[in-house]
């Protein structure tokens, strides 16, 4: 089974958002994580970007699949997780933690309330 | 099983030693020349191997018996159509008189090229239906761009030049998309319907309005990657035509209609082929593949240059001077000597025996499908073209033994696997492809075969997910060879490679 | 026909398999009016023998270049081919196979790839390169989308002594991409003008030796784009990167080249083998197949096709080509002649070239001919005459000399222009005799 923590945002393509004040942190799942495989290369913006919801912000490649990640609310991305360019296998290992793919400040912190609860995704991925 | 027992091999750079060469290489007997002053600044250093002719020759010898080829044995392989590739074409393309031509020599010293060139166009067109053949694409890949260049510049010259997108079902090759976004175009994805053929009803929602305005063509694989013909491939067209698009026609399966029907004839513009499958020349490795497209009458102002035709005089030139031609797609003639292997395959056959060769690859694909489908379901219940997908969801479901490990465990019955997981619309897709040159007794045996393995899949599962352990090597750790990048070695600390 | 095995017995006992009474019933789907109705309008079969007596004599209506001394190279040369080469090329196991998705099965042809790319990116002085592309046109296409795809500017910088022909492709590539192609007029046969090379400039194209022999200086094409922020991609002669500073050395961004000197057959130009070498930063931009150095679940070496997620049939319309193949058979040949040849036959070869060019123009230029450009070359070089060059060319080769390519179609101005080449296997005496003709037929 996959862990699906309380307490964060999910979305149904896979990517869990958590917001402390106005900084969401933005990842892919354990799920997600699981259905790829080893992740060996991940693709992440420049710092400054400005994303809008859904839009596409990066890419995470295992040996024989490639999937492009979506930021789940409209943001500016403030920091990205640089230790991901030699450890990509941290999506792996720690998914919530120390494999995040992204900081972004938000436009507007009433947007995560549109996400899915960690009770809805797990139906979803059940 | 016999296991072998070949050491692993070394790369020539470790069998290097300093002084030996391999080669007798000509002698000059012109005046020597200070080189430094002559071209300025020289390199330091150039590592390269030093051996001997004999270990350079056994080096070769030994790394060839650790591979795979037709000549070996079967070779399954959906979508690649890996049929012999008969040696007189080998012995015609080594003539001198092919061999040693020059690309940029007076064209009206190679009128024996130019003779191959509009042998194998005239002989295209007629099978294929199409108006216009070129021979200019280098590949299948190529001649997929190529057609949709034709395209985009049929479009521009109508002063259609918006229309951007690119219809493609959901079981096309990746090359497909591929192909698109390299002439600037967004994809649409058109789906398959539960019988495996382009769900019509999509198809028409989607060339609704502005679906209609913007698309610039529809790339369609007939039959399809499913093995299956398109029966409503007239209509397709028709309504495509309707609103202003072109449709092209992905020819990698050709093989199935040698002879039998014609594209052109089925209402598309424009389709490439694959020489390379259809028309026996040697894959080599996976490459040089070879790629002629075939067109109607309107899209031929566009066509690549040199056009190679007959004047008014009948006598066959290059013709260079195209207005509206989209330029070169190559640098010379395409893949010439493998166009001498084309033009040999299809002169052997001829006229009496062309359709030989769907009517025998069809019989092959059907027979093996009749004789695994109690084994192995076949993703549609309709007989397949020349090629017949199979699903091993059973297997997965039930003993947690997936396509792929069927697949490496044929390596240890002595067998190239199947082409798998392609199309993806299929779950745990085996594509068997037999080819027409293959006999009932081989196609008995590796139906024996399959059917063992999946006798195994149920009482002895460990096997295949160990499999293979007959080769040189078992499988190989990819995500190592992604995330520890090694892709050449590093001269200066010898025994050491690069690591990226 | 012997490529089809099947027995009308074996016929009938796999149609009853089948449940089928017929081959044709299992056309059924095909609608009647899509069938073709009789034979084909094509030529009758040939036998075996009939057949090789045909393409024999259509290969003899060609002027083939055993029969004649060949001084035409412009971007393919007549070098000498060892006979290694066709004996292992030939081999059925390398021949007839499929691309290396099945490593276990493909072991032999993955190390030769190995091999292949580390020799490639050594000549270029380069850190690594791919397992080649369709020919050294399209490579340098490639590379010019890669850059765009790098920066994403839209200006592609080109020097017009850069292989015309290649320039057509780009410009074909260009076009369907929405790209702008800016040309670079030489001037005195170098690549001198670099002001095109501006902030808008994805990056720039040379040629190295360039289309007229000439040898660029990579120096200053990397200064300037360097200054603005452009890319530089260096379209090499392998074999002059044996001896000359290879353009890895002055810090060029993409090398790509021809690979045909070095052990394909010239073949009226196809199948060909470009070469694709680059920076370790751009290895996951690279277009084509790469193979790589990984082991086994028992720790054995073994090679596999590796960063596959760049490609067509993963990554689909985002793939950073849509090329799906590699000239892995030539790319074959280039490797056994580089380890053939190895250090010090490449440079003897190079070295040939160098000495039969000097000693050519020394020669053509008592005959009557005059150097048209006053830069270092390398095996090739641009002879001015007194007389339209197709005239001499085509005068030349009534005496058996293919004396070069006439210039004035592609640079209208260079009417009178032959571009000559002299490779290693030319000889003195050879060089005399063309000497000797080219005097007599502008006397």
């Amino acid at each position: 089974m996959s862990n699906v923590p309380d307490g964060l945002k999910y979305t149904k393509s896979h990517e869990w958002v958590r917001l402390e004040g106005d900084v969401a942190t933005i990842g892919i799942t354990d799920f997600a994580q699981s259905e790829l495989g080893d992740v060996v290369f991940v693709e992440l913006p420049n710092v400054g970007r400005v994303l809008g919801a859904g839009d596409s912000f990066g890419s995470v490649e295992s040996v024989k699949t490639v999937s492009d990640v979506y930021a789940p609310i409209a943001g500016e991305v403030v920091e990205v997780n640089d230790a991901l360019g030699s450890q990509s296998e941290l999506i792996n290992t720690d998914p919530f933690g120390k494999g995040f793919m992204i900081k972004i400040k938000v436009q507007n912190a009433a947007d995560v309330d549109g996400l899915l609860s960690a009770g809805d995704y797990s139906g979803l991925i059940g | 099983m016999p296991i072998k027992t070949v050491p692993t091999p070394q790369l020539i750079f470790e069998k290097s030693y300093p002084g030996r060469i391999g080669c007798n290489v000509p002698v000059c007997d012109t005046p020597e020349v200070d080189l430094q002053a002559t071209l300025g600044d020289l390199r330091e250093d150039l590592h390269l191997p030093e051996i001997g002719e004999l270990d350079l020759l056994r080096h070769f010898t030994n790394l060839s018996h650790i591979n795979y080829g037709i000549e070996t044995g079967f070779y399954p392989l959906g979508s690649c159509t890996m049929k012999y590739n008969p040696k007189i074409n080998e012995k015609t393309a080594a003539l001198p008189g092919f061999a040693n031509i020059h690309p940029m020599q007076p064209v009206e010293t190679i009128p024996g090229a130019l003779d191959i060139l509009i042998g194998v166009q005239d002989m295209l067109s007629e099978i294929t239906g199409f108006d216009h053949i070129t021979l200019q694409p280098l590949a299948g890949a190529h001649g997929e761009m190529a057609c949709l260049m034709l395209i985009k510049a049929y479009h521009e010259a109508r002063g259609e030049g918006h229309r951007h997108t690119v219809f493609i079902p959901d079981s096309a090759h990746g090359t497909n998309p591929a192909s698109a976004a390299r002439c600037g175009y967004d994809v649409k994805s058109i789906p398959t319907d539960a019988e495996g053929n382009t769900d019509v009803a999509a198809l028409e929602k989607a060339l609704e309005g502005e679906g209609g305005k913007n698309i610039a063509a529809f790339m369609l694989t007939n039959p399809s990657t499913l093995g299956l013909f398109e029966p409503n491939i007239e209509k397709i067209c028709q309504m495509v035509h309707a609103v202003g698009g072109q449709v092209f026609c992905d020819g990698a399966n050709m093989n199935a209609m040698v002879g039998t029907t014609r594209p052109g004839d089925h209402g598309f513009d424009c389709m490439h082929l694959n020489l390379h499958k259809t028309f026996s020349t040697p894959h080599g490795g996976g490459g040089p593949g070879c790629g002629a497209i075939g067109l109607q009458k309107h899209l031929e102002p566009f066509l690549p240059v040199p056009v190679i035709r007959r004047n008014e005089s009948g006598v066959v030139v290059a013709d260079y001077t195209r207005p509206h031609s989209i330029g070169r797609v190559s640098a010379f003639y395409g893949q010439f000597l493998m166009e001498v292997r084309a033009y040999t395959y299809l002169r052997a056959y001829g006229k009496e025996q062309m359709a030989e060769i769907s009517r025998h690859a069809v019989l092959n694909a059907n027979y093996v499908r009749a004789r695994l489908k109690d084994v192995l379901k076949p993703a549609h219940d309709r007989p397949c073209m020349h090629e017949c997908i199979l699903t091993a969801e059973k297997y997965k479901k039930e003993h947690g033994v997936r396509a792929l490990d069927i697949s490496k465990r044929l390596i240890d019955y002595g067998y190239h696997p199947p082409t798998n997981y392609f199309p993806m619309i299929v779950p745990e897709c085996l594509m068997i492809e037999p080819t027409e040159t293959e006999a009932k007794e081989t196609l008995d045996a590796f139906c024996d075969a399959m059917i063992a393995i999946c006798k195994e899949a149920v009482e002895t599962p460990e096997l295949l997910h160990d499999a293979p352990t007959t080769q040189i090597v078992g499988r190989l750790d990819e995500t190592k060879a992604v995330k520890d990048l090694d892709v050449r070695w590093k001269f200066a600390d010898t025994r050491q490679p690069v690591t990226v | 026909m012997p490529y089809i095995p099947h027995t009308e017995t074996d016929r009938q006992e796999m149609l009853a398999t089948i449940g089928a009474k017929s081959i044709d019933e299992l056309f059924r789907e095909i609608p009647e009016n899509l069938r073709v109705k009789g034979q084909l309008n094509l030529p009758p079969a040939l036998d075996e023998h009939r057949l090789y007596a045909h393409l024999a004599e259509l290969s003899k209506k060609n002027v083939n270049l055993m029969d004649v001394t060949c001084f035409l190279g412009a971007g393919i040369y007549d070098r000498y081919i060892p006979a290694t080469v066709g004996a292992t090329i030939s081999r059925g196991e390398f021949l007839t196979a499929y691309t290396p998705y099945q490593p276990e099965l493909s072991q032999g042809y993955l190390q030769t790839i190995y091999e292949f790319q580390t020799m490639v990116a050594e000549i270029y002085g380069m850190d690594i390169a791919n397992a080649s592309m369709y020919d050294g046109s399209t490579s340098m296409a490639e590379a010019a989308i890669l850059a765009h795809g790098v920066n994403g500017r839209t200006k592609i910088v080109v020097s017009d002594a850069v292989h015309p022909h290649y320039r057509q492709v780009l410009d074909t590539y260009c076009w369907s991409m929405d790209l702008q192609v800016d040309t670079i007029n030489h001037s005195n046969g170098l690549t001198s003008d670099l002001s095109k090379v501006d902030g808008e400039a994805a990056c720039l194209v040379v040629q190295y030796p360039n289309f007229f022999g000439g040898i660029e200086d990579l120096a200053a094409a990397r200064k300037a784009a360097t200054e603005a922020g452009a890319m530089l991609i260096v379209v090499a002669d392998p074999v002059a990167c044996a001896l000359l500073k290879p353009p890895g050395h002055y810090g060029a961004d993409i090398v790509v080249g021809e690979g045909q000197p070095m052990g394909v057959a010239m073949g009226l130009g196809g199948p060909m083998v470009g070469l694709f070498a680059c920076t370790q930063d751009l290895v996951r931009r690279i277009p084509g197949r790469i193979v790589g150095r990984t082991t086994d679940h028992d720790g054995r070496p073994g090679f596999v096709m590796t960063l596959r997620t760049r490609e067509q049939d993963i990554r689909r319309e985002k793939a950073t080509s849509n090329i799906c193949t590699n000239e892995a058979l030539m790319a074959l040949a280039s490797t056994i002649y580089m380890e053939a040849l190895g250090k010090n036959g490449l440079q003897k070869v190079a070295e040939g070239s160098v000495r039969n060019t000097q000693y050519a123009i020394s020669e053509l230029t008592k005959a009557g001919g005059k150097l048209a450009f006053e830069g270092k070359v390398f095996g090739e070089f641009v002879l001015e005459l007194p007389k339209d060059a197709s005239e001499v060319r085509d005068a030349l080769l009534e005496k058996g000399i293919l004396a070069g390519l006439p210039l004035g179609s592609y640079y209208p101005m260079l009417k009178n222009h032959l571009l000559i080449a002299v490779t290693e296997i030319r000889t003195k005496a050879e060089i005399d005799r063309f000497a000797a003709e080219l005097k007599a037929a502008l006397a």
